[in-house]
């Protein structure tokens, strides 16, 4: 019902993309922890190297099961043999951990000296008898988290193919697609299964042997509002039917999103409505410290519309919603429903603004003076400093935000600033800077 | 290529970024794709900065890719210079931008014909040198730009101060302690009757590098950063340098002979009573010497330990713990690979044997072969100490939030000596607490008795709750587990499920 209503009303702008964001990249810190059997060969230089060990902080000490092949001069002067060095590297993967897949992130380097990745996978594959995926995760195309959805749609090309003999179920298979830590994915499944919905596996699983079958009688959905190119996949390649709902991020958007699904299934949920209200009324230490409050998405994760529809929700008034990229397609119902949702909660459509320009945001936020921006981390401590609350964008992608249970750990995250400056609101130190610049 | 997993130093244009967004009113702008801003993350994170750090990106996509940077990096440079009025915009090629091989020399000049501010390129080749050499090259680049315009101008101030005075050069951004060592540093040159001219780059500013020149000498604290610039310095205004690191008691003694001479050579007449002071500050400000004579130490002499770090501190720590402290050191080394020969001298009779490395996995085999009561090293080694169950102090980059502390810690001068003696003393496990372990073989013989708070709840866990449980980290897995048995025990609910969890965490955030 959702999806009958325009989008003419929102605004989309676009700016200039000087915006600070986490390299796509950065994706293999939690795939290699969801996919166990994997393991993620970052094909870059130093610089890469060098984000992923910061960005990753503790983990890097874990022996993880990601590496860089880290290129050399010679590597980029085309010197030395790429399929050679790749070889070798691989085999020396092969004989310490032995992975079921190796997945092959190519970054900027390997797109600007053109190094063809996805041809030489498939011979190296045969050679060394283990497959390897091919995902290019690089900051010339893609942000942050859209890293996440290149891999994913290169893996959907390894599902196997549904076999039809499992047509004996009370609706056609669901898979759903998009990366959850297993709890949060075991949630989501009880949640459908409530109203007789039956998930028949996860793009990604979490062994890369379990990855789900697909095919013409399969529908999909997704989870997270960055994976199109996913999407796009699955539908193009697969043939599978996409449904396109709301992504279940607060009580509102899970109910939406198990709505969606239903109704394609022809299911009527039951006990659905009280469920969410239940959920909201848990809430309410919570949406009284933020209703009325004003929130700033500065953008760099593309959770940013669920998130700030959520908000809304809860009573919060949003002024932008910068976001990195915008798929209008993938996120018809998301934004369908961010309208009918600031019509109903009756505050203004906020303005989206793709690619945004970090500067020019900054000089908005000083005129706009909201009670709460939503940024990356180099521009927190300045914002702060500057007496405006700020919360790291990057916790919603590491945080349990999805279905009913997790709304909880949402408001937990928005609210922090807001219940540390209560604690700390009468002191009368604010404002920390000396002259403002 | 190369299979890695961990690096010392970071990338050519961190050290760039490091020197130019040190400097008061200085812009840097990569030319790199998104994401490669990181450098702000890691300022504003570790060194909880205040203002926005002046490093902005000119974004490489996909249409730079196709059709060249053309206008781009032109109108972000001029558009910066509108925006911020900054001094100078240093134009920072990444790994990215030097494979591209456009001529960003070409944008620099366009761009500083319509620009007010100064505009360069910092000339570092991301393939062959690291961030402490690259941030070493950009501070000369710009020190010699700023000071040969001055000279162009005929504003540049030659004559030297009345009163003997220095440069320190070599402080900057991301650096170890090196904030409260440079508060250390100028308390021993203004105890030395030493004015301070200039301090670059750590907010400096580029007008003042005209200046530079009014010293009777530069101090280069770090052989890391700073010497470039100081051999310019030499070479063009005949600037002697001083480039003793003053870490421990020795070569802080060393280091402030060393500025006497210079002094003197320059002044015969001016009064300088060294030696009392450097014997007053041994002897009774430091209690470094004191330390090494008491009886805590003694317990320390012929303990084996490993130093690892960067060149300077490696070298200094490893000199202090086998020259001031008896410590025997088995394994002195650094990354610093291209200043090995150098750290091979200065580490020659104090340790058993030398590691040039920058590979981490080469330092964690020595040290598990080696077995040293204590490590001193970076964070990395911290970590493999952990794993080893070896302490590990930490004395050198590349660093963690921890090395930045809000106390006033310095490694260098007299205070230095102090705070290094407190680490090594409290990385060695105790002396007497030391003794006590090996008589009585631990610290708690007795086997605790402990009561679960959970035993009598009286509800079991089904098989798959039990794996859910498991999967909840260990340090809040006794908080749910209560939580949830007590949310249980309310309803009357004997046993617990995965859904009977979730309706918990629901209720009552279990």
């Amino acid at each position: 019902m959702t999806n009958n209503l325009s989008t003419d009303n929102l605004t989309f702008e676009c700016e200039t993309g000087n915006y600070h964001t986490f390299c796509p990249i950065s994706c293999v810190a939690w795939l290699y922890q969801k996919i166990e059997d994997s393991f993620f060969l970052v094909i870059g230089t130093k610089t890469c190297g060098y984000f992923l060990q910061n960005a990753l902080g503790v983990m890097i000490f874990a022996e993880p099961r990601y590496a860089m092949a880290e290129l050399e001069e010679g590597d980029i002067s085309a010197q030395l043999n790429d399929y050679k060095e790749l070889k070798r590297l691989c085999l020396e993967i092969k004989q310490d951990r032995n992975p079921s897949v190796i997945v092959w992130i190519g970054t900027c380097t390997t797109e600007i000296i053109k190094m063809d990745l996805e041809g030489m996978a498939p011979r190296l594959e045969t050679e060394i008898g283990i497959p390897i995926v091919v995902a290019r995760a690089n900051g010339l195309d893609y942000a942050f988290t859209q890293g996440e959805d290149t891999v994913l749609a290169a893996m959907v090309h390894r599902c196997p193919t549904e076999t039809l003999t499992e047509n004996t179920k009370k609706h056609p298979s669901l898979v759903l697609f998009g990366s959850l830590p297993n709890t949060v994915a075991n949630q989501l499944n009880m949640e459908l299964k409530r109203h007789n919905i039956e998930v028949s596996g996860w793009l990604p699983s979490h062994r890369y042997l379990d990855l789900p079958h697909l095919g013409e009688n399969v529908y999909v959905c997704g989870i997270n509002p960055f994976l199109s190119r996913t999407a796009t996949t699955l539908m193009r390649r697969k043939k599978c039917k996409l449904i396109c709902a709301p992504f279940p991020i607060g009580p509102d958007g899970t109910r939406a999103w198990i709505e969606k699904i239903s109704s394609v299934f022809g299911i009527i949920p039951q006990g659905l409505e009280e469920r969410e209200q239940a959920i909201w009324e848990s809430l309410e230490d919570y949406l009284q410290l933020v209703r009325g409050k004003s929130v700033f998405f500065m953008g760099d994760n593309l959770l940013e519309i669920s998130l700030a529809r959520f908000l809304i929700s809860c009573g919060m008034i949003v002024y932008e919603i910068g976001i990195p990229y915008m798929d209008k397609r993938f996120q018809a119902a998301e934004l369908a429903l961010l309208e009918t949702t600031c019509k109903k909660m009756n505050v203004p459509l906020p303005r989206i603004v793709e690619k945004p320009d970090n500067y020019h945001q900054i000089q908005r936020i000083r005129e706009l003076q909201p009670d709460l921006a939503i940024t990356g981390m180099a521009h927190a401590n300045p914002l702060e400093a500057r007496g405006i609350n700020t919360k790291w964008s990057v916790e919603f992608t590491f945080a349990q935000i999805h279905g009913f249970t997790n709304a909880r750990d949402i408001l937990e995250l928005i609210t922090r600033p807001l219940r540390r400056n209560q604690a700390l609101g009468t002191l009368g130190w604010s404002q920390l800077i000396k002259t403002d610049n | 290529m190369k299979l890695a997993y961990w690096m010392y130093a970071g990338p050519a244009h961190i050290g760039t970024l490091r020197v130019a967004s040190s400097f008061k009113n200085v812009h840097a702008i990569m030319h790199a794709p998104l994401g490669d801003d990181y450098f702000n993350v890691m300022r504003s994170m570790l060194e909880r900065e205040r203002d926005f750090t002046p490093v902005t990106a000119s974004i490489v996509d996909r249409h730079v890719l196709a059709r060249g940077s053309q206008e781009k990096v032109v109108e972000n440079i001029t558009q910066k210079d509108q925006q911020q009025k900054p001094d100078l915009i240093v134009l920072t090629p990444t790994c990215t931008s030097s494979i591209l091989q456009e001529d960003l020399q070409n944008f620099v000049n366009r761009a500083s014909l319509e620009s007010n501010s100064d505009v360069i390129l910092a000339d570092v080749n991301h393939y062959r040198v690291n961030e402490l050499q690259a941030a070493d090259r950009t501070l000369e680049q710009i020190i010699r730009f700023s000071v040969e315009k001055a000279r162009k101008n005929n504003v540049l101030n030659t004559e030297k101060t009345i009163k003997p005075s220095a440069n320190i050069l070599g402080i900057f951004t991301l650096g170890f302690h090196n904030q409260h060592d440079c508060r250390e540093l100028k308390r021993l040159l203004n105890d030395l009757g030493i004015s301070i001219n200039e301090i670059v780059p750590e907010g400096g500013s580029i007008k003042n590098l005209k200046n530079l020149t009014k010293a009777w000498f530069n101090l280069v604290p770090y052989r890391e950063v700073g010497l470039m610039a100081a051999n310019y310095l030499q070479n063009e205004y005949s600037m002697p340098y001083v480039g003793i690191t003053p870490m421990g008691i020795v070569d802080t003694a060393n280091c402030i002979r060393e500025i006497s001479t210079i002094i003197k050579n320059q002044n015969p007449d001016i009064e300088f009573n060294t030696e009392k002071y450097i014997d007053q500050q041994t002897r009774f400000v430091s209690q470094a010497a004191w330390f090494s004579r008491s009886i805590d130490c003694q317990n320390l002499t012929g303990k084996k330990a490993v130093v690892f770090g960067d060149a300077t501190h490696a070298a200094s720590m490893t000199r202090i713990l086998a020259r001031e402290m008896g410590i025997n050191v088995s394994c002195a080394g650094t990354y610093c690979k291209h200043d090995a020969d150098w750290f091979r001298e200065q580490v020659q009779g104090f340790c058993d044997q030398v590691l040039i490395t920058d590979d981490h996995t080469q330092v964690a085999d020595m040290i598990s072969r080696i077995e040293p009561s204590a490590i001193f090293g970076t964070q990395m080694e911290r970590h493999i100490g952990k794993r080893l169950d070896i302490p590990c102090g930490v004395i050198s980059a590349p660093v963690h939030i921890q090395n930045f502390p809000l106390g006033y810690r310095p490694f260098l001068g007299y205070e230095g000596t102090n705070q290094i003696a407190d680490l090594v003393y409290n990385s060695f496990t105790l002396g007497m607490e030391d003794h006590l372990l090996e008589i009585f073989g631990g610290h708690d013989t007795k086997e605790a008795i402990t009561k679960s708070l959970s035993t009598e709840s009286g509800c079991s866990w089904s098989p798959d709750g039990l794996a859910e449980l498991k999967k909840i980290p260990g340090f809040v897995r006794g908080k749910v587990k209560r939580n949830t048995e007590k949310f249980a025990r309310e309803r009357n609910i004997t046993e617990i499920t995965v859904e009977i969890m979730y309706a918990a965490k629901e209720v009552i955030g279990a």
